[in-house]
């Protein structure tokens, strides 16, 4: 077998980005969309931990950081659904089209 | 094979930092026998303590004293029908219990029964257990959900408000135990002395700092450490849904909450993950405050004799237990029906006491003495959950998130960072 | 301590967490999507401890399978989707979609393996990482060189919480 070495790692990331990025964008739902979106946070978190297994900690500390805005974001996304979900009964992206109802 | 079995005995590492897969299994077989035996003790000992605290008499007729009525509960919950609601999401219905009972189990392999006496020794220990007992909060969540029914929602939703709330708070009061490893303190506060200066998450680290500073975290920096030994204990009453926080399962409002539509052994399994998930955060409220399987005073009163008089504990608790059921079984009517009972509550007597005769014996009695400690530390724990569920009526759910939000974080936050200025200057 | 297996324990992470992504994205029901992304996190953890890092993989189970699923979940309980599961899933443009993300991942796969400067990169020899000191070590680096993006974070942290009571609170 071969050896695992960072490559292997960052091919993993690459997939689970793609994955995140065709859920973000053909996904009707708006909580499926957000946790698509959360994939794509942790696959740039996967590709930060595997380039600190050869450049030292930085890495990881940026992944920390990675995380936290994505708590962030999930909060604020959240309570925009729910806003949202209260005025207009619906949790459909496309709906979505009306700036002031 | 056998020599790295054997090897491993004279080693002063956890199995699990030594490499040793076989003594790890082995550790993992005892944890998981012991909390049985635990969850089994402590499902008598709370209608037990309840019924005397509310002047009944409690479970009486299966085996005397109704030693023997958890186990015709589990019998009776085992052989019962498992029954699964008609518009239920099957897999999720079928999950969410294991999820509940893998977190409250997996929490166990960084617990410190001993310096040695811990699965594995992890670099992230503290952080580990908090994460992994915080996925509980997903089974009693799902659980809910895929029951389709109404309170199991409702308790579901509670639940997950409940955890996401005072989990904060908990993890607050946690971190200001961990900088107390880190800082020796002086001034009036000066109180360690040989205190080893870094900081650490590893759980036996923990302990071992607690030895090193001489002092137990909930006396360190007075009243610092105390606060936040009383902040987490509050939380984590509220984390394992027990009484007065028991809104998820309220069962004058909802039925029983998130487990309405489980019954025999999928309730069996909730059942086991409540009490494992007790027990788990009352070890990590002992190995953070209270100094884990240290004895009492371990630096205060050295020498050969205190240490042969601490080593006497484990067997004399065990041989006072055995001579209570002797007693017992003497005070038992004599009357022909109640023989048997008679007979059966002295011969466990009788086992007690030969456990703690073996106990007395020299190489096992300075063996089992760190497990002692701290299984004594739990229990205290332990009984107290019992006596809130005695006392406490329940509170209400804006309550709840009053306490928690506008109590318990500021005071958290509060007592790290008063931790942190007084250690440092 | 060496991690043991690790080309095992490599592809039976990854295929786990491409098979939950898979269903975080292909799932009709939400809850069904949140457990499958909830076992993607928790294999992304366990690559995490393959990689000397178990301070970022601790904080990936507390903070996103413990913290932020939960509150997906909520969420997600709290606005009834039963209706959401009957209607059409994917939009009109999911064909495109579809192509642009595959060759957005094609291409980074590319890149990796071909590229001359980018193999180049990865052919540095692995940094020797203390695992038994590793928290320790991320904390220096946090409140050493990174200590004003720490406090930006907090910052940031401060206006999310905020954020998210305007925007779900009927009346302030």
């Amino acid at each position: 077998m071969v050896p695992i070495t960072p490559i292997h790692y960052l091919i993993l990331a690459a997939a689970l980005f793609a994955l995140g990025t065709i859920g973000v964008l053909t996904r009707r739902n708006v909580v499926i969309v957000l946790m698509s979106i959360e994939l794509i946070l942790n696959a740039v978190n996967l590709n930060l931990v595997a380039f600190s297994r050869l450049w030292g900690l930085n890495g990881q500390v940026f992944a920390i950081f990675v995380i936290t805005d994505a708590a962030a974001e999930a909060a604020v996304g959240l309570g925009i659904l729910i806003a949202f979900f209260r005025n207009r009964e619906t949790v459909n992206m496309d709906e979505v089209d009306l700036l002031k109802w | 094979m056998l020599t790295s079995i054997t090897s491993y005995l004279h080693s002063n590492e956890t199995p699990g930092a030594a490499g040793n897969m076989f003594w790890a299994l082995l550790y993992i077989l005892a944890i998981f026998l012991g909390l049985s035996i635990a969850v089994i003790a402590m499902n008598w000992l709370e209608r037990k303590v309840l019924a005397h605290m509310q002047v009944r008499l409690g479970p009486m007729r299966v085996g005397p004293h109704g030693l023997l009525q958890p186990i015709a509960d589990a019998l009776k919950l085992l052989i019962k029908e498992d029954i699964m609601p008609a518009h239920a999401d099957r897999l999720v219905f079928w999950m969410a219990p294991l999820i509940t009972v893998l977190a409250a189990f997996t929490t166990f392999i960084v617990v410190p029964f001993g310096p040695t006496h811990a699965v594995t020794d992890m670099n992230i220990g503290i952080l580990f257990m908090l994460g992994v007992s915080s996925l509980g909060v997903l089974g009693i969540v799902t659980a809910g959900w895929a029951s389709n029914s109404h309170y199991p929602l409702i308790g579901s939703l509670r639940s997950s408000a409940q955890m996401v709330s005072y989990e904060v708070a908990m993890g607050l009061a946690v971190v200001s135990a961990v900088l107390m490893t880190s800082l020796h303190g002086t001034g009036v506060y000066g109180t360690g002395t040989t205190g080893s200066g870094t900081g650490t998450l590893s759980m036996i680290g923990i302990v071992k700092a607690q030895y090193d500073q001489q002092i137990w975290f909930a006396f360190k920096f007075f009243p610092l450490g105390l606060i936040a030994m009383f902040v987490f204990s509050v939380a984590m009453v509220a984390e394992t849904n027990r009484a007065p926080f028991d809104l998820p399962e309220a069962e004058s409002e909802l039925t029983a909450g998130f487990h309405t539509e489980y019954s025999g052994f999928r309730w069996s399994l909730f059942f086991l993950a409540e009490y494992s998930a007790m027990i788990a955060v009352s070890s990590i409220a002992v190995t953070l405050w209270f100094g884990g399987w240290l004895r009492p005073f371990p630096n205060a009163l050295t020498g050969a004799t205190w240490d042969l008089l601490f080593s006497l504990f484990p067997g004399f608790s065990f041989l006072g237990l055995g001579a209570l059921a002797l007693l017992s079984a003497m005070r038992m009517p004599r009357h022909r029906m109640f023989k048997i009972q008679t007979i059966g509550l002295a011969g466990f007597g009788a086992l007690l006491a030969l456990i703690g005769l073996g106990l007395l014996v020299p190489p096992l009695r300075d063996r089992v003495q760190d497990i002692y400690w701290f299984v004594a530390k739990v229990a205290v724990f332990m009984y107290l959950y019992i006596w809130y569920r005695g006392t406490f009526p329940r509170y209400r759910f804006d309550q709840l998130m009053m306490v928690g939000w506008k109590i318990l974080l500021p005071t958290a936050l509060a007592a790290l960072i008063a931790t942190a200025v007084v250690g440092v200057f | 301590m060496q991690p043991v297996a690790t080309t095992f324990f490599f592809y039976f992470l990854s295929a786990l967490a491409l098979l939950g992504a898979v269903f975080v994205i292909t799932r009709r029901n939400a809850v069904h999507s949140a457990l499958a992304l909830i076992v993607t996190l928790l294999a992304l953890a366990g690559i995490y401890l393959m990689l000397y890092a178990p301070f970022v993989a601790g904080v990936q189970i507390i903070l996103y399978a413990g913290g932020i699923m939960v509150l997906f979940l909520f969420v997600i309980m709290l606005v009834n989707l039963e209706r959401a599961e009957k209607e059409k899933q994917f939009n009109q443009q999911w064909l495109i979609a579809l192509v642009a993300a595959g060759g957005l991942g094609l291409l980074f796969v590319r890149v990796f393996t071909e590229s001359k400067t980018v193999s180049g990169l990865l052919q540095k020899p692995l940094a020797q990482l203390a695992e038994s000191t590793n928290t320790q070590q991320v904390g220096i680096a946090l409140y050493g060189n990174y200590m004003l993006a720490f406090e930006i974070a907090s910052l940031l942290l401060l206006v999310a919480i905020v954020g998210a009571v305007v925007m779900a609170k009927k009346r302030i």
